[in-house]
């Protein structure tokens, strides 16, 4: 294959890490995040801890840059998850900057010059595989009672207390996974690129994985997906036309915003069931109109 | 009849404003207990005080017997007390079942890592509670209404749901705030029937908030006056309806004082 689509396919397949974590923390359980990228950096530097220094397997890299990543969110989530919406949003935001500041100043890691010469051990399959996965285990959890009481905390936070779900460890359930993700997702990118520097990891990052999760849709793992193959391949395949590729990237998410705010697939998911589920819906939802339709009709005569 | 929750003493201060002071009183188990009172009297703040959304300043409240102040709200649920809310608050995207499924989670033990590997206990577990869903929604009527989202539910059914959505956890002691807001007298009729079948059905108590004073005085059997946070009068139906305190009230005295 050519190395350059492959190059692509990679880059995607990581993002999809990240943003399929992101999404069981944004797009089911309603908490919005703007620090995504200090779990990224987290794994990377952890991965590289273990791959470059201590020279073990990449996959024990990987298992621990999502531990590592896993065990801070864990800290992070007891100090801000009870904190209401957007100030969890604004602790997240800084939370994502102090990471990155603290790596700056880190000379053993190399500090802002970054980290180089990291083992290129990312090959197109082991990427492949570990989406597939990440993607069953994701999708499992989601459509499980721990899953819908996720849905739950999104949909009304108060309800979802009166009916018995405990609202804090759900939030850090879904924390702790969207987090173990990004911090994986940064160790593939590290040992895609060979080198980290802090700069990777910056608000522009976490803010392009919060925007695929809304611009795939909210609510919808399928979503998340078509959202990550869009926004991560299109500006690639887009490139020729360099400078305007971001416009046009900038143009699309607005125009989806403005015509469909609940993203693409926002809340429904593109396999049988799903597509049975939202048909049922729809017959249900007309079935209803039409019976007030009818009663309307009745009363007047 | 013994009681199900003993309140004592139970009062709430928000800064210097007491919401709730110095109110006591019992739901009888197996019964239908109403709790009345003028807009602002704290019927919904004693709701919140018993289902542990606020924290109590101070008194006392016992369940079955077990003081539960102290609780986190989603383990005052799992004991046994859920409450539907005055403005509905459903899962409103979500369909009539899929709200019912949700709050039927407590009768499943599957853990995270079953649910992730799919799990033999994950598929006995999970066919279980949608079969109590379904059920639930049969018996309150709303079989066919199953996969509408709650959203587009007409108003009426919403209530209903969220009181089939407060069964789905298996209560002992239901609270109702004001169930019959914005419903006709019919419809009100209908509800005050649902509420006794409930009770009968599911073999719970009942403690409702309402204004519609035909409801009250129709299906409780014991009712609890509230006004400016402080008891006004407690007993039946006959005699808190002829008590001159309540009937002031509601309709105001010649000097238009307070009291309490």
């Amino acid at each position: 294959m050519d190395a350059y689509i492959q190059g692509i396919i990679i880059l995607t397949g990581i993002n999809l890490l990240a943003v399929l974590g992101l999404s069981v923390l944004t797009g089911f359980t309603g908490l919005f995040s703007f620090g995504h990228a200090g779990f990224m950096a987290i794994g990377a530097y952890v991965g590289a801890i273990f791959s470059s220094k201590l020279g073990l397997p990449f996959a024990a890299a990987i298992v621990a840059a999502a531990a590592g990543a896993g065990a801070v969110s864990v800290l992070i989530g007891r100090l801000t998850l009870k904190l209401k919406g957007d100030y969890f949003c604004i602790a997240t935001l800084g939370f994502g900057e102090a990471i990155r500041l603290i790596l700056n100043n880190w000379k053993w890691a190399g500090g802002a010059r970054g980290w180089d010469n990291l083992p290129a051990s990312v090959t197109i399959w082991n990427v492949l595989i570990v989406d597939a996965i990440a993607v069953v285990l994701v999708w499992n959890l989601l459509n499980s009672r721990h899953g819908r009481n996720m849905v739950a905390v999104r949909e009304e936070e108060l309800a979802a207390q009166m009916a018995g779900v405990n609202v804090f460890r759900y939030k850090m359930i879904a924390l702790f996974v969207s987090a173990a993700l990004a911090g994986m997702a940064g160790a593939f990118m590290g040992h895609y690129m060979t080198y980290i520097t802090p700069k990777l990891f910056n608000m522009v990052k976490s803010t392009d994985l919060t925007i695929i999760v809304i611009f795939g849709g909210l609510g919808s793992v399928s979503g998340s997906i078509l959202g990550t193959l869009l926004l991560t391949a299109l500006p690639e395949i887009f490139r020729a036309f360099s400078q305007w590729r971001l416009v046009f990237y900038g143009l699309a998410v607005i125009v989806i915003m403005v015509g469909r705010p609940q993203g693409l697939i926002g809340g429904m998911e593109l396999t049988p069931a799903g597509i049975r589920k939202i048909a049922a819906e729809r017959r249900a939802k007309s079935a209803l109109a039409a019976a007030a339709k009818a009663a309307e009709q009745g009363g007047e005569e | 009849m013994s009681a199900i929750l003993e309140i004592r003493g139970l009062t709430k201060r928000f800064g210097g404003l007491a919401a709730v002071n110095d109110v006591s009183f019992d739901v009888r188990e197996g019964g239908i207990s109403g709790l009345i009172g003028p807009n602002g009297a704290g019927k919904t703040t004693i709701f919140n005080l018993v289902t542990g959304v606020y924290k109590v300043t101070a008194g006392s409240i016992a369940f079955a017997g077990r003081p539960i102040a102290d609780l986190e709200p989603y383990k005052i649920a799992a004991a046994g007390i859920t409450r539907t809310f005055q403005n509905i608050r459903l899962f409103k995207n979500l369909s009539a079942f899929d709200n019912v499924l949700t709050a039927c989670h407590t009768g499943a033990k599957y853990g995270l890592a079953e649910s992730m590997l799919r799990l033999p206990r994950y598929w006995r577990e999970e066919k279980a509670l949608r079969a109590k869903a379904d059920e639930l929604l049969g018996i309150m009527g709303l079989a066919d209404r199953r996969d509408v989202t709650a959203n587009n539910l007409p108003y009426g059914l919403q209530r209903r749901l969220e009181i089939t959505r407060a069964l789905a956890l298996g209560p002992k002691l239901l609270l109702l705030d004001e169930p019959a807001a914005g419903m006709n007298p019919d419809e009100t009729e209908q509800l005050m029937r649902l509420i006794g079948k409930i009770r009968d059905d599911f073999r719970l108590s009942v403690l409702v908030i309402e204004h519609h004073m035909d409801l009250i005085m129709g299906v409780c059997e014991h009712i609890h006056v509230l006004n400016f946070g402080c008891t006004l009068a407690d007993g039946s139906p006959g005699d808190v309806a002829n008590d001159p305190k309540v009937v002031e009230a509601y309709l105001g005295s010649e000097e238009g004082k307070k009291s309490c």
